[in-house]
């Protein structure tokens, strides 16, 4: 993976001391809270519901072990035990005190992180397929294009202060594994009649209060005008975006109201005047960070142990089933580790956990670990021949939960556990949702669905694009949750529909068995997924599952 | 005729630390929110909401939070400062928050 430049080392560095002094400067009174905030904030200090959160960046969510050590050490020293993974793919502590963030920046800077942009309205955490450098189905991998721009969008001059946060996803394979299309800027990697890589560009997607998914702007661009396309982008939206309302002034909106031709138009503008700015700069900066993403070599393995350890052990058998996806190197697989034991909470990880992990990745997975927008955790390289002992090891450390894809998998914000914005909690449901799945016995044959539960309408839970969406609002005094159907965060993107009115706390997982009891009795055999029934029945006979007694009503 | 006043305590998080902190009748700043002041009185609440945001070198962001009487002492009304008072509902991972760490 990317490891810091001298360049990147001495940036950090210097952001550490800055902000040491900060801290120091507002303890001593010389700034107050509102000069303090956006300086905590530049540096992924929030103050949350209990405590402080720090939100340290995982860039296109690539870690190596001792960054995870690290991340563990930090946890125990410094905050409770555990860390939580966003769906942006960054990892969150709840509980630091202020006057430790200065030593805890400078831990993570010891192992090439930071927590710079993964707030405020300025280029966040550029997002990439997770089985990246891995995937059977890859055209390249696109980490290194999130590098670029990672390093390009860093203290951007001009795009410090946007109207409002920016957010980019990549991926290199036709199957979308990072939700493309809820991007401010999403790119999915092509290639044209001559075979030449590139990108199809699409701008203006979003969840959160006015859901949408991003439309294509250029179907094809050349690789080597990434760079610029992107900031003639950033830049029309800069200039064009509003920053008179809050609510309308991310890049989605700025599209929908000045429509996409016209808004297109201004980027082509744009990108006519600063293209030929580049001079081939980004292009050599790509080749030199291209060489650090090289693969790691994957000798042929004879699978026989695999196969031996399927034939003899059940529970094995059930975790390669959910766990493992198709590496382009046939003895070898992708293993997606589940954060989602049945009632834990999704994302979290204790710091015990986070060292078995780096200690597996080193010993069997050639020292690769990805963070998911999921909140799981990937070994990409894991030779099939290991996979038995790496299985062995994941459950020693409580980690071999074989539920990927499956009702308990599910995202949740931290919602009102710990989220000042939040008007609901999620992790709750997400835990009693698992459990009561687990107690009928019912998760395997349900099949793939994917459940995505957001506490507040900012939509960090990726409800909209979720089979079964849930909102957690405030109604009445009371938590209220508010379900939608048919949403899919994949290639095949789709914005879930609202059922009907929201459900007390209590009555949100009957109300979400009631939705999986109608699609095992509705479904065309076990080999229609959730999804499917829905796209083929409509949201009809879920919404009369939802709500019984209205359907009884009706018909008297 | 003016609506009666809700009575409420202030609240607010510690600048150090960040954990959620009570005005206490005597002053400090208290981490139980059934030792905090219960204000029935609006006058007497705009003054002691006062006197939390003249100390910004102890605590952040001050407000009052509608609460009511109860056995012990002064209770959270709302969904929200009750999950505030007690803490996050789910399981934690790891040694989980235990008891309170006064901060330095
Ligand atoms: S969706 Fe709302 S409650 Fe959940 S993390 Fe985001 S802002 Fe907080």
């Amino acid at each position: 993976m990317y490891s810091y430049s001298d360049f990147d080392e001495a940036f950090v560095r210097a952001r550490v001391a800055q902000f040491r002094d900060q801290v120091d400067r507002r303890l001593a009174g010389a700034l107050t809270e509102d000069e303090f905030r956006p300086l905590r904030l530049m540096n992924g200090l929030y103050l949350q519901l209990h405590a402080y959160m720090l939100r340290i960046a995982i860039p296109y969510g690539t870690l190596n072990p001792s960054q995870l050590r690290q991340l563990a050490m930090i946890a125990e020293r410094w905050d409770r035990g555990y860390g939580h993974f966003t769906t942006r793919t960054n990892i969150q502590f709840h509980w630091p005190r202020l006057v430790d963030v200065p030593d805890i920046l400078a831990a993570l800077a010891d192992v090439g992180m930071h927590a710079i942009q993964t707030s405020g309205n300025c280029v966040r955490n550029v997002t990439a397929d997770h089985f990246a450098g891995a995937a059977a189905d890859e055209i390249a991998d696109p980490r290194p294009y999130a590098e670029l721009i990672r390093q390009w969008s860093t203290d951007h001059p001009e795009f410090s202060f946007l109207p409002r946060k920016f957010k980019i996803a990549i991926t290199g394979a036709p199957a979308d594994r990072a939700v493309t299309r809820s991007h401010d800027i999403g790119l999915r990697m092509l290639r044209d009649a001559g075979g030449a890589p590139g990108f199809e560009v699409l701008v203006g997607g979003g969840l959160g209060r006015t859901p949408m998914l991003a439309q294509v702007i250029r179907p094809f661009l050349p690789e080597a005008e990434l760079l610029p396309y992107i900031e003639a982008i950033l830049a029309a939206y800069n200039a064009a975006g509003r920053r008179d309302n809050k609510f309308k002034a991310r890049v989605k909106i700025t599209v929908f109201e000045h429509g996409l031709e016209a808004f297109r138009d201004e980027v082509e503008a744009r990108f006519a005047e600063i293209r030929e700015g580049f001079a081939g700069v980004d292009a050599a900066l790509l080749a030199s960070i291209r060489a650090s993403f090289a693969p790691p070599p994957l000798a042929a393995r004879d699978p026989a142990p695999f196969h031996a350890a399927l034939a003899r052990d059940g529970a094995f058998r059930a975790f390669s089933d959910t766990n493992l996806s198709p590496h382009r190197h046939p003895d070898h697989a992708i293993v997606t580790v589940s954060l989602k034991a049945h009632g834990a909470t999704p994302g979290d990880v204790s710091a015990d956990q986070m060292r078995a992990l780096a200690d597996i990745a080193e010993r069997w997975g050639h020292g690769e670990l990805r963070v998911s927008h999921e909140q799981n955790v990937v070994l990409p390289h894991v030779a099939r021949a290991d996979l038995p002992a790496v299985w062995a090891a994941l459950k020693a450390a409580g980690l071999a939960t074989a539920n990927v894809g499956l009702i308990s998998d599910i995202i949740a914000c931290p919602g009102m556990d710990y989220c000042s914005l939040a008007t609901a909690r999620s992790i709750p449901v997400a835990q009693a949702i698992a459990l009561r799945f687990r107690a009928l016995e019912l998760e395997h044959a349900i099949g793939r669905i994917k459940i995505k539960i957001s506490g507040c309408i900012n939509a960090c839970g990726h409800h909209h694009v979720g089979h079964i969406g849930i909102l957690g609002l405030e109604k009445g005094g009371v938590e209220s949750y508010q379900v939608t159907l048919g949403g899919d965060a994949t290639e095949a993107a789709a914005i879930g529909e609202r059922a009907g009115p929201g459900f007390a706390h209590d009555e949100i997982v009957p109300a979400v068995e009631r939705l999986v009891e109608a699609y095992l009795a509705l479904r065309d055999g076990p080999e229609e997924s959730f999804i499917d029934t829905f796209r083929r029945l409509g949201a009809a006979p879920f919404r009369a599952a939802l709500y019984p007694r209205e359907g009884r009503r009706d018909a008297a | 005729m003016s609506r009666p006043f809700t009575p409420a305590v202030v609240t607010a998080s510690d600048l150090r630390g960040g954990h959620v902190v009570w005005l206490a009748a005597d002053d400090r700043w208290v981490r139980d929110i059934a030792a905090a002041e219960l204000i029935e009185d609006e006058a007497h609440a705009a003054l002691r909401l006062l006197h939390a945001q003249s100390q910004p070198l102890v605590v952040v962001g001050p407000y009052l939070a509608e609460a009511r009487r109860g056995p012990h002492g002064p209770e959270p009304a709302h969904f929200r400062e009750i999950f505030r008072s007690r803490g996050p509902t789910h399981l934690l991972p790891g040694p989980g928050p235990g008891p309170v760490q006064p901060a330095g």
